[in-house]
């Protein structure tokens, strides 16, 4: 796909998708609402600026890759997918319905852009390394990218593999915490503190930096500089508003795991143009 | 029988093979590849070996990814941490993706010996049979390890191969042929049925040897596949033993290949399975030898329980 240099054009896009990511969590009656909606913004830059994909050759050995460590929030990536043409907008409303290919937590389906099963977290991490060491044994360019949680920095086995990244230097590999604040029981500060980030990350060895999850200019500076190779990996450290863009569910732990019944789809709705 | 060889030594020898005729094999495994013998391969193709260090989790999700990228994967640890530590991250980023890694686990069961019941696992097959997509395989000598290396390489899924630290004897000829989801009959005789994998193959065929003399005729079988297991044979044998089967494994007596047998058979009515193994309890340290002898798995034991039935 040609990447869409217009960060107002992306802006757009993501204004949409949210629409698209309620109206897919209302209908299955049941989702993470909050985690998917403070996200957009960067899964949208991904996806439509950063990454090397064609969804007519979802089999392309040399496409970057995605993981969804947190695969809770998988409702952000298959709006991305099917706007991008991997599957028919259509199938969003069978989300969480038995027999669709939209499992309440990601699936493997390459030919639908699903790249890995996920949902247990702190394993992706891992997975991403792999793909990363098997593209260097080949010599292939391709970058592997993974999403993460703050929440999830609470699963030992994500500073394992941050061990792994960093210790090999790899210099393809890419990750991008999405720290809102909020885990399903509360507020990480309530329940286990998992900052300092920056600091944990830079002594496993990762190249960091700090943005506004949300501020699409800064994902776009971010993403750029973290593609350059410099002999270590890349952790984008994304502050960002669980539920971002409807005001009744902004930075409310309540909306991390609930999707949106009538009265509040109605609101959200109207604040984001989707009437 | 003179010759023994830990099925350990023949998958590090079966790996570096293997290596040589596929660019797409590469070998994980965390800071025990001197134990469960992968430091043949890394010696040989160093840029095909990935030391993960003490961190099974982190292994088991790399090898994930390195399957993502189109590897034929064999990730290896000791058989309690492999399948213990790891076991999620081999349910939900392996198996359920049906991801091609081979997982080789050594240091199996009570052989484990002197390093006791921290090290000795006896629910790893209860564990892996349990996960769909999963298959299971417990070689019983160097031979067939060597045959089972080549056999799962071309097979595009999940395995567990159970190993072991213990040398055992060398029980097959090299032109051995084996499939997953077949048994082999290896004794005929109406008396017993005795089924066995693993180690135990061997003090199987010696109990069956020491009941021959006297004057009773067992039949054993070879049942290293046990997830797929060969339902068919199973049957048949059983029906020629008159419906007494005495299962034999170095595991526990729950979940395991008597597990495994009993299950089948319940299914079709009047048979009498009696499982041989661990029982429902913990190893400790001591010399292989001691601790089979203690846990009454030697052939004259099995010569007892044998009796017993018929």
């Amino acid at each position: 796909m040609q990447p869409i240099q217009d960060p107002e054009k992306l802006k757009e896009i993501a204004r949409l998708l949210r629409i698209d990511c309620l109206k897919m969590l209302h209908q299955a009656g049941c989702g993470h609402t909050g985690g998917p909606l403070g996200m957009m913004d960067l899964m949208v830059a991904l996806y439509f600026y950063a990454m090397r994909h064609d969804p007519k050759n979802p089999h392309w050995e040399d496409r970057d890759r995605f993981i969804l460590a947190n695969g809770h929030t998988c409702p952000a990536l298959y709006v991305v997918l099917a706007y991008a043409g991997y599957f028919p907008k259509e199938e969003l409303q069978h989300l969480r319905q038995l027999g669709s290919p939209l499992q309440g937590h990601p699936k493997r389906k390459v030919e639908w852009g699903i790249e890995m099963s996920t949902g247990s977290l702190g394993q992706g991490m891992s997975i991403g390394n792999g793909l990363a060491m098997a593209a260097r044994l080949d010599a292939r360019d391709f970058i592997t990218y993974s999403f993460h949680s703050d929440g999830e920095a609470q699963e030992g086995m994500l500073w394992e593999a941050a061990m792994t990244a960093g210790y090999r230097g790899l210099d393809n590999r890419i990750g991008i915490l999405d720290d809102n604040g909020i885990q399903i029981d509360g507020y990480n500060k309530d329940i286990k503190d998992v900052s300092p980030l920056k600091e944990k990350f830079e002594a496993f060895g990762w190249l960091t930096r700090s943005i506004d999850g949300n501020d699409m200019e800064a994902i776009m500076a971010a993403l750029d500089w973290a593609r350059l190779r410099e002999g270590k990996p890349k952790m984008i450290l994304a502050k960002t508003i669980l539920g971002k863009g409807v005001s009744i569910f902004e930075n409310l732990p309540k909306y991390h795991g609930v999707a949106p019944n009538d009265e509040e789809l109605a609101i959200a709705l109207k604040e984001l143009g989707g009437l | 029988m003179s010759e023994k060889i830990a099925t350990r030594d023949a998958y590090g020898r079966a790996l570096v093979e293997l290596g040589k005729k596929r660019q797409d094999v590469v070998v994980l495994d965390a800071d025990l590849s001197c134990s469960t013998k992968t430091i043949h391969f890394a010696k040989a193709y160093p840029e095909r070996f990935f030391n993960m260090g003490v961190a099974e989790q982190d292994m088991m999700g790399t090898a994930a990814g390195f399957a993502l990228a189109g590897k034929t994967v064999f990730a290896s640890s000791f058989a309690m941490f492999a399948t213990g530590r790891a076991f999620e991250i081999v349910r939900n980023s392996i198996a359920y993706p049906k991801l091609n890694v081979k997982i080789c686990a050594s240091h199996a069961g009570l052989t484990v010996g002197e390093d006791g019941a921290s090290h000795q696992t006896v629910e790893d097959i209860a564990i892996m049979r349990a996960i769909p997509n999963m298959s299971v395989i417990v070689p019983a000598d160097g031979v067939e390890t060597a045959k089972v290396i080549e056999s799962i390489a071309d097979y595009p899924g999940p395995v567990y191969v159970r190993l072991s630290r213990a040398a055992s004897p060398i029980l097959f000829p090299q032109d051995h042929l084996f499939q997953l989801g077949r048994s082999q009959v290896l004794r005929e005789g109406k008396a017993l049925a005795i089924v066995a994998c693993g180690l135990m193959l061997s003090y199987a065929m010696e109990a069956a040897e020491l009941l021959k003399q006297q004057g009773i005729e067992v039949s054993v079988l070879n049942m290293a596949s046990i997830k797929p297991l060969d339902e068919k044979t199973l049957k048949e044998v059983a029906d020629y033993c008159g419906g007494k089967v005495m299962t034999v494994e170095e595991h526990s007596i729950m979940g395991g290949l008597g597990s495994a047998v009993a299950e089948v058979l319940a299914e079709y009515g009047a048979y009498q399975v009696h499982r041989v193994g661990v029982r429902d309890e913990f190893g400790q340290s001591g010399k292989a030898s001691d601790l089979l002898e203690h846990y009454q798995l030697t052939p004259h034991h099995l010569v007892k329980q044998a009796q017993s039935l018929i």
